[in-house]
């Protein structure tokens, strides 16, 4: 089963939020995090909620640089897309800033639609963080490599860890591919920064 | 492929990695519009030996033969390493050293005091090697070059290898800028890794200049230039 979609709303009005809930719930996919009335706190409190999908009024944001300000936000959740929340005029350059745009007078589907859309390409994004996370060691990794860092032989480490020392040389060729390093010494150095021995 | 007739301001325009050659031969800056030959025959430079070493460093698929080398004026290769050596021992190793204690200050302690330990080895490992060389191989071809019989069986060194301490000198450059904490003296950190990759390559080089030239030249020389 996919994982629940998690929404923040920043939005004043209770009946705007009401309706936006009453419409995620019916869809299905969403878990409506408890929403906010303004974007004061906002930037403090994103990292806690960490939600997956911003949606915010912005109007909120006052008349300083909303550029600057959304920036700010997508720099701590870079793959969070923001959905602004419109319901009157908006100044084109602040409506701009945003990828995506929901207007209370469209219909439901149309609204449902884009924010699957807005959802759909986050998990692009999480794709592209999976190929990514491929270079990180993996636990078995790790293991073998605190061992080389120690100075044992691949013979010693098959011993110590119970497998063959065929696998062992394959840990340490996916190690050296992951890394970019080599040498005992160049490894111990890596395993000594990230606390590992 | 450089020839002796190409004004040597060009050579270094097509490799700039030349120009730190140019301390090891002995020619000065300021050689204005002068010839490879010109310049060579100025600061006592044999022209040949000059260019092979040029060509070494800027074309990574030459490799002149053993026939080729026979024909060139050899003399200065030993100088030419010995001033290589001491450009990276005198000049380079200390800098980049001074580059990574500064930087390890701002560091916590203990990342700081790991950083500045693998450094240490390398250049003593490095700095080992070269002395080997130093006291073994280099003494071994003036013997032959005088035309005496080096005394005893070649020794075979048992430092590290060339391609042992390239390996490491990479490795300094990846834990530089990808595992070191990256908010510590970014423009200093970045001058670091260039000056580790210059070193590098250079190494490289020096490393083929010793490995298929001095090496097989000897060689050559001991099985009496057959």
């Amino acid at each position: 089963m996919k994982p629940l979609v998690s929404v923040l709303v920043v939005e004043p009005s209770e009946i705007i939020v009401e309706g936006l809930r009453s419409m995620l719930e019916k869809a299905g996919g969403y878990n409506m995090l408890s929403p906010m009335h303004d974007v004061a706190m906002l930037e403090e409190r994103l990292p806690v909620l960490s939600p997956d999908l911003l949606i915010v009024n912005p109007t909120l944001f006052g008349s300083a640089n909303v550029r600057q300000q959304l920036s700010m936000l997508a720099s701590q959740r870079p793959a969070m897309p923001l959905v602004a929340l419109v319901y009157q005029y908006v100044e084109p350059d602040v409506v701009g800033s945003f990828k995506y745009v929901v207007d209370i007078r469209q219909t439901r589907s149309s609204v449902l639609s884009l924010l699957k859309k807005a959802v759909d390409d986050l998990s692009h994004v999480d794709e592209a963080g999976e190929t990514s996370e491929d270079y990180e060691l993996s636990d078995r990794e790790t293991d073998v490599l605190v061992l080389v860092a120690k100075g044992m032989s691949s013979k010693e480490i098959a011993s110590q860890l119970n497998i063959s020392v065929h696998t062992v040389n394959s840990h340490r060729k996916n190690i050296t591919h992951k890394t970019g390093i080599k040498s005992v010494a160049g490894l111990a150095v890596y395993a000594m920064i990230h606390n590992l021995m | 492929m450089f020839s002796s007739r190409m004004k040597l301001a060009d050579i270094i325009a097509a490799n700039h990695n030349i120009i730190l050659l140019l301390p090891r031969f002995g020619i000065p800056l300021g050689f204005g519009e002068k010839s490879v030959r010109e310049v060579c025959v100025a600061a006592g430079v044999p022209v040949d030996f000059m260019l092979l070493v040029c060509n070494l460093y800027a074309f990574d698929d030459y490799m002149p033969s053993m026939e080729e080398v026979s024909t060139i004026d050899m003399q200065p290769l030993v100088p030419y390493l010995m001033a290589s050596h001491n450009y990276y021992t005198r000049e380079r190793l200390p800098h980049i050293e001074s580059h990574i204690a500064h930087i390890a200050e701002r560091m916590d302690e203990r990342t700081g005091s790991i950083f500045k330990q693998f450094y240490a080895d390398f250049r003593r490992e490095i700095t080992a090697h070269f002395q080997s060389e130093e006291e073994h191989e280099f003494p071994r071809l003036i013997a032959l070059q005088q035309s005496c019989r080096p005394k005893g069986a070649a020794k075979k060194v048992s430092s590290k290898s060339h391609a042992a301490l390239v390996d490491t000198l990479n490795d300094l450059t990846q834990i530089v800028y990808k595992y070191l904490p990256g908010n510590v003296m970014p423009e200093e950190t970045m001058e670091l890794v260039f000056d580790i990759l210059q070193l590098s390559t250079d190494i490289q080089k020096h490393a083929l200049i010793e490995e298929k030239i001095l090496e097989p030249y000897v060689a050559w020389l001991e099985g009496g230039k057959r």
